[in-house]
Protein backbone atom coordinates (compact mmCIF):
# COMPACT_ATOMS: atom_id res chain seq x y z
CA UNK A 1 0.00 0.00 0.00
CA UNK A 2 1.46 3.28 -0.98
CA UNK A 3 -0.57 5.85 0.80
CA UNK A 4 -0.84 6.55 4.45
CA UNK A 5 -3.39 9.18 5.11
CA UNK A 6 -3.08 11.17 8.26
CA UNK A 7 -6.46 10.91 9.88
CA UNK A 8 -7.82 8.77 7.07
CA UNK A 9 -10.81 6.68 7.87
CA UNK A 10 -13.58 4.80 6.16
CA UNK A 11 -15.51 8.09 6.05
CA UNK A 12 -13.38 9.15 3.10
CA UNK A 13 -14.93 6.43 0.99
CA UNK A 14 -18.46 7.47 1.81
CA UNK A 15 -17.81 11.09 0.95
CA UNK A 16 -16.06 10.34 -2.32
CA UNK A 17 -16.77 12.86 -5.06
CA UNK A 18 -18.78 12.18 -8.18
CA UNK A 19 -16.82 10.31 -10.82
CA UNK A 20 -15.37 7.83 -8.36
CA UNK A 21 -16.67 4.45 -9.33
CA UNK A 22 -14.87 1.17 -8.95
CA UNK A 23 -11.29 1.54 -10.09
CA UNK A 24 -10.91 0.40 -13.68
CA UNK A 25 -7.37 0.35 -15.06
CA UNK A 26 -8.72 0.22 -18.62
CA UNK A 27 -10.12 3.72 -18.24
CA UNK A 28 -8.36 7.10 -18.32
CA UNK A 29 -7.61 8.81 -14.98
CA UNK A 30 -6.14 12.03 -13.71
CA UNK A 31 -5.30 13.74 -10.45
CA UNK A 32 -8.48 15.24 -8.98
CA UNK A 33 -8.94 18.96 -9.41
CA UNK A 34 -8.89 19.70 -5.67
CA UNK A 35 -5.65 17.76 -5.13
CA UNK A 36 -2.15 19.20 -5.03
CA UNK A 37 1.00 17.06 -5.26
CA UNK A 38 4.27 18.30 -3.77
CA UNK A 39 7.47 16.40 -4.64
CA UNK A 40 9.63 15.38 -1.68
CA UNK A 41 12.80 13.27 -1.39
CA UNK A 42 10.81 10.14 -0.52
CA UNK A 43 8.05 10.63 -3.10
CA UNK A 44 5.39 13.27 -2.64
CA UNK A 45 2.99 14.87 -0.23
CA UNK A 46 -0.58 14.95 -1.46
CA UNK A 47 -3.13 17.40 -0.16
CA UNK A 48 -6.80 17.43 -0.99
CA UNK A 49 -8.13 20.95 -0.50
CA UNK A 50 -11.67 19.63 -0.45
CA UNK A 51 -11.33 17.02 2.28
CA UNK A 52 -8.31 18.76 3.96
CA UNK A 53 -6.64 15.38 3.92
CA UNK A 54 -2.90 15.05 3.77
CA UNK A 55 -1.48 11.80 2.44
CA UNK A 56 1.77 10.49 1.03
CA UNK A 57 3.04 8.84 -2.11
CA UNK A 58 5.86 6.79 -0.70
CA UNK A 59 7.96 6.23 -3.81
CA UNK A 60 9.12 8.43 -6.67
CA UNK A 61 8.10 5.99 -9.42
CA UNK A 62 4.55 6.05 -8.05
CA UNK A 63 4.62 9.86 -8.20
CA UNK A 64 5.65 9.66 -11.86
CA UNK A 65 2.80 7.27 -12.62
CA UNK A 66 0.22 9.41 -10.83
CA UNK A 67 1.39 12.59 -12.54
CA UNK A 68 1.37 11.01 -16.00
CA UNK A 69 -2.08 9.42 -15.72
CA UNK A 70 -3.65 12.37 -17.50
CA UNK A 71 -1.40 11.84 -20.55
CA UNK A 72 -2.53 8.30 -21.22
CA UNK A 73 -5.74 6.75 -22.52
CA UNK A 74 -5.74 4.23 -19.67
CA UNK A 75 -3.87 3.39 -16.48
CA UNK A 76 -1.91 0.60 -18.16
CA UNK A 77 -0.46 3.14 -20.56
CA UNK A 78 0.84 5.23 -17.67
CA UNK A 79 2.42 2.20 -16.03
CA UNK A 80 4.10 1.19 -19.29
CA UNK A 81 5.39 4.69 -19.95
CA UNK A 82 6.88 4.82 -16.43
CA UNK A 83 8.53 1.45 -17.16
CA UNK A 84 7.02 -0.25 -14.15
CA UNK A 85 8.29 -3.85 -14.22
CA UNK A 86 5.62 -6.47 -14.92
CA UNK A 87 6.00 -8.15 -11.53
CA UNK A 88 5.22 -4.85 -9.74
CA UNK A 89 2.14 -3.98 -11.81
CA UNK A 90 -0.36 -5.51 -9.37
CA UNK A 91 1.17 -3.61 -6.49
CA UNK A 92 0.86 -0.35 -8.41
CA UNK A 93 -2.71 -1.07 -9.45
CA UNK A 94 -3.61 -1.74 -5.85
CA UNK A 95 -2.04 1.54 -4.78
CA UNK A 96 -3.83 3.44 -7.55
CA UNK A 97 -7.14 1.82 -6.60
CA UNK A 98 -6.57 3.13 -3.07
CA UNK A 99 -5.90 6.61 -4.42
CA UNK A 100 -9.09 6.42 -6.47
CA UNK A 101 -11.11 5.39 -3.41
CA UNK A 102 -9.68 8.32 -1.46
CA UNK A 103 -10.59 10.70 -4.30
CA UNK A 104 -6.94 11.60 -4.98
CA UNK A 105 -7.29 10.47 -8.59
CA UNK A 106 -10.48 10.29 -10.60
CA UNK A 107 -11.67 8.91 -13.88
CA UNK A 108 -11.73 11.37 -16.72
CA UNK A 109 -13.68 11.19 -19.93
CA UNK A 110 -11.66 10.44 -23.04
CA UNK A 111 -10.54 13.73 -24.51
CA UNK A 112 -10.93 15.73 -21.28
CA UNK A 113 -8.11 18.13 -20.82
CA UNK A 114 -6.01 17.64 -17.75
CA UNK A 115 -7.12 20.51 -15.66
CA UNK B 1 13.97 4.61 5.39
CA UNK B 2 10.68 4.94 7.18
CA UNK B 3 8.49 7.88 6.28
CA UNK B 4 8.81 9.44 9.71
CA UNK B 5 12.60 9.45 9.33
CA UNK B 6 12.25 11.56 6.21
CA UNK B 7 10.25 14.01 8.31
CA UNK B 8 13.01 14.05 10.89
CA UNK B 9 15.45 15.14 8.19
CA UNK B 10 13.18 17.92 7.02
CA UNK B 11 11.00 18.50 3.98
CA UNK B 12 11.36 20.93 1.09
CA UNK B 13 8.51 22.95 2.65
CA UNK B 14 6.81 22.78 6.01
CA UNK B 15 3.68 20.68 6.47
CA UNK B 16 2.39 22.75 9.30
CA UNK B 17 3.21 26.43 9.14
CA UNK B 18 1.91 28.80 11.77
CA UNK B 19 1.79 32.46 10.90
CA UNK B 20 1.03 34.92 13.67
CA UNK B 21 -0.25 37.96 11.78
CA UNK B 22 -0.17 40.43 14.65
CA UNK B 23 0.84 40.73 18.28
CA UNK B 24 -2.20 42.95 18.83
CA UNK B 25 -4.98 41.35 20.84
CA UNK B 26 -8.14 42.47 22.57
CA UNK B 27 -7.51 39.88 25.30
CA UNK B 28 -4.67 39.27 27.74
CA UNK B 29 -4.85 35.52 28.30
CA UNK B 30 -2.58 34.57 31.16
CA UNK B 31 -1.01 31.68 29.22
CA UNK B 32 -0.52 33.49 25.87
CA UNK B 33 2.34 31.69 24.15
CA UNK B 34 3.38 34.82 22.25
CA UNK B 35 2.89 37.35 25.10
CA UNK B 36 0.56 39.26 22.81
CA UNK B 37 -1.33 42.45 23.49
CA UNK B 38 0.20 45.42 21.70
CA UNK B 39 0.75 45.68 17.97
CA UNK B 40 4.39 45.72 16.92
CA UNK B 41 5.13 48.78 14.76
CA UNK B 42 7.41 46.67 12.56
CA UNK B 43 4.53 44.34 11.66
CA UNK B 44 4.60 43.08 8.04
CA UNK B 45 2.59 45.35 5.76
CA UNK B 46 -0.26 44.12 3.60
CA UNK B 47 2.04 43.99 0.57
CA UNK B 48 4.74 42.13 2.50
CA UNK B 49 2.14 39.61 3.69
CA UNK B 50 1.00 39.08 0.11
CA UNK B 51 4.60 38.50 -0.96
CA UNK B 52 4.89 35.83 1.75
CA UNK B 53 1.70 34.20 0.47
CA UNK B 54 3.11 34.23 -3.09
CA UNK B 55 6.17 32.45 -1.79
CA UNK B 56 4.11 29.88 0.13
CA UNK B 57 2.20 29.21 -3.08
CA UNK B 58 5.44 28.64 -4.99
CA UNK B 59 6.65 26.32 -2.20
CA UNK B 60 3.33 24.45 -2.28
CA UNK B 61 2.61 25.03 1.37
CA UNK B 62 -0.93 23.71 1.21
CA UNK B 63 -2.31 25.64 4.14
CA UNK B 64 -1.27 27.96 6.94
CA UNK B 65 -2.46 28.19 10.49
CA UNK B 66 -3.03 31.86 11.07
CA UNK B 67 -3.03 33.21 14.59
CA UNK B 68 -1.74 36.05 16.68
CA UNK B 69 -2.45 37.95 18.81
CA UNK B 70 -5.94 38.17 17.47
CA UNK B 71 -5.50 38.03 13.69
CA UNK B 72 -8.94 39.46 12.89
CA UNK B 73 -8.09 42.81 14.48
CA UNK B 74 -5.79 43.50 11.55
CA UNK B 75 -7.85 45.67 9.24
CA UNK B 76 -6.48 43.81 6.21
CA UNK B 77 -7.20 40.36 7.68
CA UNK B 78 -10.13 39.59 5.37
CA UNK B 79 -8.20 40.84 2.34
CA UNK B 80 -5.24 38.58 3.20
CA UNK B 81 -7.59 35.64 3.80
CA UNK B 82 -9.08 36.01 0.33
CA UNK B 83 -5.66 36.54 -1.19
CA UNK B 84 -4.26 33.35 0.35
CA UNK B 85 -7.21 31.23 -0.77
CA UNK B 86 -7.02 32.68 -4.28
CA UNK B 87 -3.35 31.65 -4.34
CA UNK B 88 -3.86 27.99 -3.39
CA UNK B 89 -2.89 28.48 0.23
CA UNK B 90 -5.70 27.21 2.44
CA UNK B 91 -6.23 29.04 5.71
CA UNK B 92 -7.07 27.82 9.16
CA UNK B 93 -7.24 30.71 11.53
CA UNK B 94 -7.51 30.86 15.30
CA UNK B 95 -9.63 33.53 16.88
CA UNK B 96 -11.22 34.42 20.18
CA UNK B 97 -14.32 35.25 18.13
CA UNK B 98 -14.37 38.99 18.75
CA UNK B 99 -15.02 39.88 15.09
CA UNK B 100 -17.22 36.95 14.13
CA UNK B 101 -20.57 38.66 14.00
CA UNK B 102 -23.44 37.37 11.85
CA UNK B 103 -22.19 39.08 8.69
CA UNK B 104 -18.63 37.71 9.00
CA UNK B 105 -19.95 34.26 9.83
CA UNK B 106 -22.05 34.33 6.66
CA UNK B 107 -19.04 35.52 4.65
CA UNK B 108 -16.90 32.68 6.03
CA UNK B 109 -19.65 30.14 5.35
CA UNK B 110 -19.52 31.21 1.70
CA UNK B 111 -15.72 30.86 1.47
CA UNK B 112 -14.06 27.59 0.45
CA UNK B 113 -10.80 26.36 1.94
CA UNK B 114 -11.07 28.25 5.18
CA UNK B 115 -11.19 26.63 8.59
CA UNK B 116 -12.02 28.53 11.74
CA UNK B 117 -10.79 27.63 15.16
CA UNK B 118 -12.38 29.29 18.19
CA UNK B 119 -10.27 29.32 21.33
CA UNK B 120 -12.00 28.25 24.53
CA UNK B 121 -10.16 27.27 27.69
CA UNK B 122 -13.07 26.41 29.94
CA UNK B 123 -16.40 24.68 29.34
CA UNK B 124 -17.89 27.20 31.76
CA UNK B 125 -17.46 30.96 31.86
CA UNK B 126 -15.90 30.70 35.30
CA UNK B 127 -13.07 28.39 34.24
CA UNK B 128 -12.57 30.04 30.84
CA UNK B 129 -12.58 33.65 31.95
CA UNK B 130 -10.10 32.92 34.74
CA UNK B 131 -7.53 32.30 32.00
CA UNK B 132 -8.81 34.31 29.04
CA UNK B 133 -10.37 37.29 30.80
CA UNK B 134 -13.85 38.56 31.68
CA UNK B 135 -16.43 38.23 28.90
CA UNK B 136 -14.25 36.02 26.70
CA UNK B 137 -16.48 32.95 27.20
CA UNK B 138 -19.56 34.84 26.06
CA UNK B 139 -17.66 36.22 23.04
CA UNK B 140 -16.53 32.74 22.00
CA UNK B 141 -19.98 31.19 22.41
CA UNK B 142 -21.60 33.99 20.41
CA UNK B 143 -19.09 33.41 17.59
CA UNK B 144 -19.91 29.69 17.64
CA UNK B 145 -23.63 30.43 17.48
CA UNK B 146 -23.07 32.76 14.54
CA UNK B 147 -20.99 30.20 12.62
CA UNK B 148 -23.50 27.47 13.36
CA UNK B 149 -26.46 29.56 12.28
CA UNK B 150 -24.67 30.73 9.13
CA UNK B 151 -24.20 27.09 8.15
CA UNK B 152 -20.41 27.28 8.21
CA UNK B 153 -20.18 23.55 8.89
CA UNK B 154 -17.54 21.96 11.00
CA UNK B 155 -15.43 24.64 12.63
CA UNK B 156 -13.06 23.78 15.42
CA UNK B 157 -13.06 24.53 19.11
CA UNK B 158 -9.52 24.75 20.38
CA UNK B 159 -8.82 24.03 24.03
CA UNK B 160 -5.53 24.29 25.89
CA UNK B 161 -5.72 21.60 28.57
CA UNK B 162 -5.08 22.95 32.06
CA UNK B 163 -5.32 21.79 35.64
CA UNK B 164 -8.63 23.67 35.88
CA UNK B 165 -10.33 22.32 32.75
CA UNK B 166 -9.04 18.76 32.44
CA UNK B 167 -12.18 17.53 34.22
CA UNK B 168 -14.32 19.28 31.57
CA UNK B 169 -13.18 17.32 28.50
CA UNK B 170 -16.59 15.65 28.11
CA UNK B 171 -18.28 19.05 28.52
CA UNK B 172 -16.10 20.53 25.77
CA UNK B 173 -17.08 17.63 23.54
CA UNK B 174 -20.73 18.35 24.30
CA UNK B 175 -20.27 22.03 23.35
CA UNK B 176 -18.60 20.96 20.11
CA UNK B 177 -21.46 18.56 19.35
CA UNK B 178 -24.03 21.27 20.08
CA UNK B 179 -22.57 23.51 17.36
CA UNK B 180 -21.57 20.78 14.92
CA UNK B 181 -17.94 21.59 15.63
CA UNK B 182 -14.87 19.44 16.05
CA UNK B 183 -12.97 19.50 19.33
CA UNK B 184 -9.24 20.15 19.29
CA UNK B 185 -7.26 19.93 22.50
CA UNK B 186 -3.62 20.91 22.83
CA UNK B 187 -0.92 20.97 25.42
CA UNK B 188 -0.18 23.98 27.60
CA UNK B 189 3.40 25.19 27.15
CA UNK B 190 5.44 27.40 29.48
CA UNK B 191 5.97 29.82 26.58
CA UNK B 192 5.31 33.55 26.59
CA UNK B 193 3.11 34.49 29.54
CA UNK B 194 2.61 30.74 30.00
CA UNK B 195 5.98 30.78 31.75
CA UNK B 196 4.49 32.93 34.52
CA UNK B 197 1.40 30.75 34.98
CA UNK B 198 2.82 27.30 34.23
CA UNK B 199 3.09 26.22 37.86
CA UNK B 200 -0.55 27.10 38.48
CA UNK B 201 -2.04 25.85 35.20
CA UNK B 202 -0.19 22.80 33.97
CA UNK B 203 -1.93 19.46 34.65
CA UNK B 204 -0.71 17.42 37.59
CA UNK B 205 0.87 14.02 37.06
CA UNK B 206 -2.43 12.31 37.96
CA UNK B 207 -4.30 14.57 35.53
CA UNK B 208 -1.91 13.68 32.73
CA UNK B 209 -2.83 10.02 33.12
CA UNK B 210 -6.48 11.04 33.20
CA UNK B 211 -5.96 12.98 29.96
CA UNK B 212 -4.16 10.06 28.33
CA UNK B 213 -6.95 7.66 29.30
CA UNK B 214 -9.53 10.09 27.92
CA UNK B 215 -7.66 10.40 24.62
CA UNK B 216 -7.43 6.63 24.26
CA UNK B 217 -11.09 6.11 25.14
CA UNK B 218 -12.78 9.11 23.57
CA UNK B 219 -10.18 10.81 21.41
CA UNK B 220 -11.04 9.29 18.06
CA UNK B 221 -12.70 12.37 16.58
CA UNK B 222 -10.67 14.80 18.65
CA UNK B 223 -7.77 16.68 17.07
CA UNK B 224 -4.63 17.15 19.16
CA UNK B 225 -2.19 18.91 16.82
CA UNK B 226 0.14 16.03 17.69
CA UNK B 227 0.88 17.86 20.91
CA UNK B 228 0.57 15.09 23.50
CA UNK B 229 3.18 12.72 22.14
CA UNK B 230 4.99 12.83 25.49
CA UNK B 231 1.99 10.90 26.88
CA UNK B 232 2.65 7.99 24.51
CA UNK B 233 5.09 6.73 27.13
CA UNK B 234 2.05 5.60 29.15
CA UNK B 235 1.70 2.74 26.71
CA UNK B 236 -0.35 3.06 23.57
CA UNK B 237 1.03 5.40 20.93
CA UNK B 238 -1.36 8.24 20.26
CA UNK B 239 -2.36 8.98 16.65
CA UNK B 240 -0.05 11.36 14.81
CA UNK B 241 3.61 11.59 13.92
CA UNK B 242 4.77 11.41 17.55
CA UNK B 243 7.83 13.49 17.04
CA UNK B 244 8.90 17.05 17.71
CA UNK B 245 8.38 18.73 14.36
CA UNK B 246 10.22 21.95 15.21
CA UNK B 247 12.19 23.11 12.18
CA UNK B 248 11.50 19.76 10.50
CA UNK B 249 7.85 19.86 9.50
CA UNK B 250 6.73 22.83 11.60
CA UNK B 251 7.75 26.45 11.97
CA UNK B 252 6.42 29.86 12.87
CA UNK B 253 6.45 33.18 11.05
CA UNK B 254 5.85 35.92 13.60
CA UNK B 255 4.18 39.30 12.91
CA UNK B 256 7.47 41.05 12.08
CA UNK B 257 8.54 38.24 9.73
CA UNK B 258 10.89 36.44 12.09
CA UNK B 259 10.95 32.69 11.52
CA UNK B 260 11.12 30.48 14.61
CA UNK B 261 11.44 26.71 14.83
CA UNK B 262 8.01 26.35 16.39
CA UNK B 263 5.13 28.51 17.62
CA UNK B 264 6.04 27.73 21.22
CA UNK B 265 9.65 28.79 20.84
CA UNK B 266 9.56 32.54 20.37
CA UNK B 267 13.06 33.16 21.66
CA UNK B 268 16.35 34.28 20.10
CA UNK B 269 17.75 30.79 20.55
CA UNK B 270 15.17 29.38 18.11
CA UNK B 271 15.20 32.25 15.63
CA UNK B 272 16.19 30.98 12.19
CA UNK B 273 15.91 34.16 10.11
CA UNK B 274 13.43 36.67 8.72
CA UNK B 275 11.23 36.59 5.65
CA UNK B 276 12.39 40.13 4.84
CA UNK B 277 15.93 38.83 4.33
CA UNK B 278 17.39 37.93 0.95
CA UNK B 279 15.85 34.74 -0.37
CA UNK B 280 12.76 35.21 1.78
CA UNK B 281 11.07 32.42 3.67
CA UNK B 282 12.33 29.69 1.35
CA UNK B 283 15.93 30.56 2.14
CA UNK B 284 15.27 30.41 5.88
CA UNK B 285 13.38 27.11 5.70
CA UNK B 286 15.83 25.35 3.43
CA UNK B 287 19.18 26.79 4.48
CA UNK B 288 19.18 28.29 7.96
CA UNK B 289 21.88 26.93 10.26
CA UNK B 290 19.40 26.45 13.09
CA UNK B 291 17.02 24.30 11.05
CA UNK B 292 19.93 22.26 9.68
CA UNK B 293 20.95 21.56 13.27
CA UNK B 294 17.43 20.56 14.31
CA UNK B 295 17.26 18.17 11.34
CA UNK B 296 20.57 16.58 12.25
CA UNK B 297 21.07 13.73 14.71
CA UNK B 298 19.81 14.54 18.22
CA UNK B 299 21.39 13.07 21.28
CA UNK B 300 18.64 12.00 23.61
CA UNK B 301 20.88 12.69 26.61
CA UNK B 302 19.92 10.69 29.66
CA UNK B 303 16.50 10.03 28.08
CA UNK B 304 18.03 7.94 25.29
CA UNK B 305 18.59 5.13 27.80
CA UNK B 306 14.94 5.14 28.87
CA UNK B 307 12.79 2.31 27.57
CA UNK B 308 10.10 4.86 26.62
CA UNK B 309 12.40 7.04 24.52
CA UNK B 310 11.06 5.66 21.23
CA UNK B 311 7.56 6.66 22.30
CA UNK B 312 8.12 10.16 23.63
CA UNK B 313 11.42 11.17 21.96
CA UNK B 314 12.31 13.19 25.04
CA UNK B 315 9.19 15.35 24.76
CA UNK B 316 8.77 19.01 23.88
CA UNK B 317 11.78 21.21 23.24
CA UNK B 318 9.98 24.42 24.20
CA UNK B 319 8.61 22.95 27.43
CA UNK B 320 12.11 22.00 28.53
CA UNK B 321 13.70 25.26 27.46
CA UNK B 322 11.25 27.58 29.19
CA UNK B 323 11.28 25.64 32.44
CA UNK B 324 15.08 25.77 32.54
CA UNK B 325 15.68 22.09 31.75
CA UNK B 326 18.42 21.08 29.30
CA UNK B 327 17.22 20.33 25.76
CA UNK B 328 18.59 16.79 25.94
CA UNK B 329 17.00 16.26 29.34
CA UNK B 330 13.51 15.05 30.24
CA UNK B 331 10.30 16.90 29.49
CA UNK B 332 9.01 18.76 32.59
CA UNK B 333 5.86 16.62 32.30
CA UNK B 334 7.71 13.33 31.70
CA UNK B 335 5.16 10.66 32.65
CA UNK B 336 7.80 8.82 34.66
CA UNK B 337 8.37 11.90 36.79
CA UNK B 338 11.94 12.43 35.55
CA UNK B 339 11.17 16.03 34.65
CA UNK B 340 9.79 16.85 38.07
CA UNK B 341 12.81 15.24 39.73
CA UNK B 342 15.19 17.17 37.47
CA UNK B 343 13.41 20.44 38.30
CA UNK B 344 13.45 19.64 42.01
CA UNK B 345 17.19 18.94 41.78
CA UNK B 346 17.73 22.32 40.15
CA UNK B 347 15.87 23.96 43.04
CA UNK B 348 17.76 22.23 45.83
CA UNK B 349 21.24 21.57 44.46
CA UNK B 350 23.23 24.76 44.80
CA UNK B 351 25.85 23.49 42.32
CA UNK B 352 23.24 23.36 39.62
CA UNK B 353 21.68 26.63 38.65
CA UNK B 354 18.16 26.69 37.33
CA UNK B 355 18.30 29.37 34.72
CA UNK B 356 14.87 30.03 33.32
CA UNK B 357 15.36 31.92 30.07
CA UNK B 358 13.86 35.36 29.94
CA UNK B 359 11.53 35.88 27.01
CA UNK B 360 13.10 37.76 24.11
CA UNK B 361 9.87 39.55 23.29
CA UNK B 362 6.92 40.84 25.26
CA UNK B 363 3.98 42.62 23.67
CA UNK B 364 1.73 42.34 26.72
CA UNK B 365 -0.64 45.19 27.43
CA UNK B 366 1.15 47.52 29.80
CA UNK B 367 -1.94 48.41 31.75
CA UNK B 368 -4.87 46.48 33.09
CA UNK B 369 -8.25 47.24 31.58
CA UNK B 370 -10.22 49.69 33.72
CA UNK B 371 -12.60 48.06 36.17
CA UNK B 372 -16.14 48.75 35.09
CA UNK B 373 -18.53 50.74 37.28
CA UNK B 374 -17.93 53.70 39.55
CA UNK B 375 -17.27 57.29 38.61
CA UNK B 376 -14.52 58.27 36.19
CA UNK B 377 -11.79 60.04 38.21
CA UNK B 378 -11.45 63.19 36.14
CA UNK B 379 -10.96 66.73 37.37
CA UNK B 380 -13.00 68.99 35.17
CA UNK B 381 -11.80 72.50 34.62
CA UNK B 382 -14.28 75.20 35.57
CA UNK B 383 -12.43 77.85 33.63
CA UNK B 384 -14.23 79.09 30.54
CA UNK B 385 -12.64 80.72 27.51
CA UNK B 386 -12.69 84.52 27.61
CA UNK B 387 -14.92 84.59 24.56
CA UNK B 388 -17.15 81.84 23.22
CA UNK B 389 -15.29 81.75 19.89
CA UNK B 390 -11.78 81.52 21.35
CA UNK B 391 -10.32 78.33 19.97
CA UNK B 392 -6.70 78.95 20.93
CA UNK B 393 -6.00 76.64 23.88
CA UNK B 394 -3.84 79.33 25.40
CA UNK B 395 -6.48 82.03 25.19
CA UNK B 396 -6.83 83.68 28.53
CA UNK B 397 -3.59 82.12 29.78
CA UNK B 398 -1.43 85.02 28.66
CA UNK B 399 -0.97 86.40 32.12
CA UNK B 400 0.40 83.08 33.42
CA UNK B 401 2.97 82.52 30.67
CA UNK B 402 6.61 83.06 31.54
CA UNK B 403 8.19 86.26 30.32
CA UNK B 404 9.41 86.17 26.73
CA UNK B 405 6.63 83.96 25.35
CA UNK B 406 4.12 85.82 23.28
CA UNK B 407 0.79 84.57 22.29
CA UNK B 408 -0.95 85.52 19.05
Amino acid sequence: MSTTAAGAGPAAVGSAPAGVGPFDADRPYRISGSVSVRPESFGALVYDFRTRRLSFLKTRPLVRVVESLADHPDVHGALAAAEVPAHQRDQYLEALAGLARAGTIQQRRQGDDTT
Amino acid sequence: MKLVEHFTHGLTSPICLTWELTYACNLSCVHCLSSSGRRDPRELSTEECKAVIDELQRMQVFYVNIGGGEPTVRSDFWELLDYAIAHDVGVKFSTNGVKLDEARAAQLAATDYVDVQISLDGATAEVNDHVRGPGSYATAIRAMENLHEAGFGQFKISVVVTRQNVDQLDDFKAIADRYGAQLRITRLRPSGRGADTWDELHPTQAQQKQLYDWLVARGEDVLTGDSFFHLSAYGQELPGLNLCGAGRVVCLIDPVGDVYACPFAIHDQFLAGNVRGEGGFREVWQHSALFAELRGPQSGGACAKCSHYDACQGGCMAAKFFTGLPLDGPDPECVLGNGERALAALETDSDLQRVVPKPSLDHSHRTKPRERGGPVPLTLSVRRPDRACDSDPLAGEGARLPAGIRVG
